[in-house]
């Protein structure tokens, strides 16, 4: 309870520390602080659309911030986060594409289960370059980004857009007529909730994704805690000799750790196509990867902290649009810019704590 | 066919394009033979090239440009620093916040400086670096093709292989350089301070990864474009790695993938390949050298470990 205490506060200075720094650089560039911070909070969560439009762009950030949290867990950083969930996401419109006229039940699950394969396979491959020659994953992640990237988008100009369209997506998989969507997609929050008489806007796009991001965090939870493949994951990260020494092959957990972080990646692709647009749009991602990985460490790679980041940094996407509108010189980069300083304050803090634990060994040597 | 993508002005152009991984893969070597990974290389390069064309931009001078962004790689790499030798963070996750830093940054300062999202204004060709005719060099067939005519950066890129070959495995500084990444314990008792050889090769590393993302912007381009440098920060450490942080070999790291480079670009009007295929090469080529041709390559010993001074 004590370090859970602790872990909390630290982040929570993080973030404080962050903002401080990020009204700073507002100042820099010749705006009022004051009135971005307003802005973050009135249109993060000051009306019932903030709040959904904040949770909707929380869901990818749920899945990215598990998939980072998890391979942190066995000592390796998924930086890859992001090819692996446009691998993904293309993966799931492509299932809805090659499979026309099935029951789009049968679709959504087969859809899904690209998500799921497709960004564990992503990642799986540079899972496997660590385990067997040794390849740092920083490097292989960031390249597999590259490369996913350039062939869908290969796959989505040539093969799967349709004639003449001017913007780089593919074919819908669903249409959309008066609000009413026909063929495979997963229900709005609104559609869930109105048999039970709550009524919530059905313009908003969170959708049933959303939930499965919250139930993704109760099993990531189970498995890295309560079961023996979780525990020897754990080990590795934490002591890979004594790992060994104790019989657990590190390789095969490298692999293991690598492939459920795309996993959870590719998700995305679940919430974005099935869930939002119905169709592959390509350059969909407001670097959810990357944000993944500040999720992660703020979350201090804990599901339960992983939610919570997750919905800040939600909050931060949906400010940065008000942001760029409603001041003269604040980008949305501005968000971007904070992501990292948070990254910094919550990897350096872990630097004071390291000292002041040494400080209390030596006192009591 | 062949004759059309392969023949003398290919292995210029592969000179060209491997100049700035050059660059950041020696500076790179500075940091990691000191024991420190330098993962943030792609976001230093990303650093010099905004500060070069900006400064360029409103100075109309390139090689205040050039100074700029060299002081601005210093910069970067002293956060690096600070964070990873001070504050004894995580080298990898403090690299990966500089780099993801300097995604945004310079598209927040374009805006403020430029009005524009994320690139700086087209500099006329003359306020780019000068291209370099070398006098005696001229006048010899082959070789004026191949090594004349570059701009001045290239030169430093290739004059900075043998003068680090000679900085590492020569003199004092290298020793004992090597000495904090191989066992800074010894090092310590032998009365070298680990953190001030290590701020060392962090600080060079960021001098010589701000210098090669220049090139990008000032040299090779006239504008800086978002996201410009395109993995080059990370080619180079794999170059770095199939190099196994050997100045010369790294050397022949960046070339070859500096030619795949300057192939794929050859290969996009000659052949009926589509673009995005070509694109890949060299990151697929990047995966290959990783996994397969190096055997194995050791790093220096005490890498990514912050050093803790016994009391």
């Amino acid at each position: 309870m004590k370090t859970f205490l602790r872990e909390t506060v630290f982040s929570l200075i993080a973030v404080v520390a962050a903002f401080l720094v990020g009204g700073v650089i507002v100042w820099m560039v010749g705006d009022r602080p004051l009135l971005v911070y307003e802005l973050f909070f009135s249109s993060a969560f000051g009306s019932i659309d903030g709040i959904g439009y904040t949770l909707f762009y929380a869901t990818p950030l749920i899945f990215t911030g598990l998939a980072v949290a998890v391979a942190f867990k066995s000592g390796l950083l998924n930086i890859g986060a992001e090819g692996q969930l446009i691998a993904a996401a293309f993966a799931t419109a492509w299932v809805g594409l090659v499979l026309p006229g099935w029951p789009a039940v049968v679709v959504v699950l087969l859809a899904m289960c690209a998500a799921v394969v497709v960004g564990g396979v992503w990642a799986g491959i540079p899972g496997v370059l660590k385990a067997k020659f040794g390849a740092h994953e920083v490097i292989t992640t960031i390249m597999m980004n590259f490369i996913a990237v350039s062939i869908v988008s290969y796959f989505t100009q040539y093969h799967y857009r349709r004639q003449g369209d001017p913007i780089l997506q593919t074919l819908p998989i669903a249409s959309v007529s008066e609000g009413i969507v026909t063929g495979p997609h997963i229900p709005r929050i609104h559609a869930l909730l109105a048999p039970l008489g709550i009524n919530f806007p059905e313009r908003l796009p969170l959708n049933l994704a959303f939930l499965l991001a919250l139930l993704a965090c109760g099993v990531v939870y189970v498995f890295l805690w309560k079961t023996k493949w979780g525990y020897e994951l754990r080990a590795v990260g934490e002591n890979p000799s004594a790992a060994e020494y104790g019989g657990i092959s590190i390789s095969r957990n490298i692999v293991i750790a690598m492939s459920l972080s795309g996993m959870l990646a590719g998700m995305v692709g679940i919430n974005e196509v099935l869930g939002y647009r119905y169709r592959y749009y390509d350059g969909f991602s407001a670097e959810y990867g990357f944000t993944g990985i500040a999720v992660a460490l703020l979350g201090r790679n804990h599901p339960l902290g992983v939610l919570v980041s997750a919905i800040l940094f939600g909050a931060l996407i949906r400010s940065s649009l008000f942001i760029d509108i409603f001041t003269d010189s604040v980008s949305r980069d501005w968000v971007a810019i904070l992501r990292a300083i948070i990254i910094l304050f919550v990897a350096s803090e872990a630097a004071f704590r390291f000292v002041s634990r040494r400080r209390a060994q030596r006192a009591e040597g | 066919m062949l004759t059309d993508i392969i023949n003398l002005s290919l292995l210029a152009s592969m000179i060209r394009l491997s100049t700035p991984l050059i660059l950041a893969a020696l500076g790179g070597m500075y940091s990691e033979r000191g024991g420190v990974i330098n993962i943030a290389l792609e976001g230093i390069m990303l650093s010099g090239a905004f500060t070069a064309a900006a400064v360029t931009a409103l100075t109309h001078n390139p090689w205040i440009g050039l100074g700029a962004a060299t002081c601005a790689g210093l910069l970067v790499a002293l956060i690096h620093a600070v964070a990873s030798i001070q504050f004894r963070a995580d080298q990898v996750v403090v690299g990966t916040a500089i780099n993801i830093l300097f995604l945004g940054v310079p598209a927040l300062a374009s805006g403020a400086l430029f009005e524009s999202t994320g690139s700086t204004p087209q500099l006329p060709r003359e306020q780019t670096l000068p291209d370099w005719n070398i006098p005696l060099l001229e006048k010899i067939p082959v070789l004026s093709q191949l090594l004349s005519g570059h701009k001045p950066i290239v030169y430093v890129a290739l004059a900075m292989v043998p003068v680090s070959y000679y900085i590492v495995f020569r003199t004092r500084f290298g020793l004992r350089l090597r000495a904090v990444g191989e066992n800074p314990e010894a090092a310590d008792t032998a009365g070298v301070s680990v953190t001030r050889m290590r701020y060392a090769g962090v600080l060079i590393s960021g001098v010589l990864a701000g210098i090669g993302g220049a090139y990008l912007s000032i040299g090779q381009n006239s504008l800086f474009t978002r996201n410009m440098t395109a993995g080059r920060g990370f080619i180079a450490l794999a170059a770095l790695i199939f190099g196994k942080w050997h100045p010369v070999g790294a050397f022949l790291a960046c070339l070859l993938f500096g030619l795949a480079d300057a192939v794929a670009i050859r290969m996009q009007g000659v052949v009926a390949i589509p673009v995005q295929v070509i694109q890949i090469i060299p990151y697929v080529l990047t995966l290959v050298v990783l996994a397969g041709f190096i055997g194995r390559s050791t790093p220096p010993r005490a890498i990514g470990k912050p050093y803790v001074k016994e009391k």
